[in-house]
């Protein structure tokens, strides 16, 4: 491989693995986002449990 | 036309960026003949500009939308300007790389401060970092959107002074391509260029969308939890 082939492949290379490290970084966020949703869904959940009204006893003929 | 591009769903972005970036490869590597002059180095070119180009639009963009957000006081414009601006850096930040690179095989230096594309292209990069301190030591709120606006607008000067600088001071080293004739380059050089720069952009583009979408979710899920408590 020459010099110039190296340094052609290292701009690539760079280019390509800043990508691939931003993918990374968006994973990342992205499980951070899901673990985010999973909380406030329990959160909603239990709030609907606490506030849910007691039913009236009405009688049946 | 910004309307339109702007309505094209993510996933059909995402696989035109790959389609795009599958072309350039192509173009440069199979297409394109090799420079009689720098040989095979010069094949950095066709990543090392549409960087810096990208870099330059995503920069115009945040600032955009940042006179947006001054003007108009559109919803969400400080935020689209913020994550414009991170693109840049992004960008910004392998066009150096590349660049030096480049500069390494052709000039045997890794840098020169006697360039002053160079050097007012660092100081473009280093304006645009700064805006993330300036940011982030600010309580979230309008005076801080109001401030990053203006920070945004202010460094958008520094893009003709950075393209312009090699027209304006007789800079030798770092050499022009692009002059008041056109291209300096074959019809093939300059085909493998703008699919290279169509690729590059449309990877921005893509990575602009992920990036707003996730801190719009942010934001939802942030009010939503503030609703819920």
């Amino acid at each position: 491989m020459s010099a110039s082939e190296k340094y052609v492949a290292a701009a690539y290379l760079v280019v390509f693995l800043a990508v691939l490290v931003w993918v990374a970084i968006i994973a990342t966020k992205l499980a951070r986002l899901s673990r985010d949703v999973d909380e406030i869904v329990e959160l909603a959940r239990r709030k609907a449990e606490h506030e849910q009204p007691e039913h009236e006893r009405v009688k049946v003929s | 036309m910004l309307a339109r591009l702007r309505n094209i769903p993510l996933p059909t972005l995402a696989y035109g960026t790959v389609v795009l970036m599958a072309a350039g490869l192509s173009l440069v590597f199979f297409y394109a003949p090799i420079d009689a002059d720098q040989g095979l180095s010069q094949k950095i070119f066709y990543i090392h500009v549409p960087i810096a180009l990208t870099a330059y639009a995503c920069f115009a963009w945040g600032a955009a939308k940042a006179f947006l957000h001054l003007w108009k006081r559109t919803p969400g414009a400080d935020l689209e300007s913020y994550v414009a601006i991170h693109q840049g850096v992004i960008f910004g930040a392998l066009t150096l790389v590349t660049g030096s690179i480049w500069a390494r095989i052709s000039w045997g230096i890794w840098w020169t401060w006697s360039s002053n594309q160079l050097v007012t292209f660092l100081i473009l990069f280093l304006f645009y970092s700064a805006y993330f301190m300036l940011r982030y030591s600010v309580e979230p709120g309008p005076a801080r959107a109001n401030m990053c606006a203006v920070y945004a607008l202010f460094g958008v000067v520094l893009i003709p002074v950075s393209w312009l600088s090699i027209r304006l001071a007789n800079d030798f080293i770092h050499p022009t391509v692009f002059t008041s004739n056109g291209p300096q380059m074959s019809g093939s050089m300059f085909l493998a260029f703008c699919v290279s720069w169509a690729a590059l952009l449309a990877l921005a583009a893509t990575m602009y969308r992920v990036e707003l979408t996730g801190k719009r979710l942010d934001e939802r899920l942030a009010e939503l939890r503030e609703l819920l408590a």
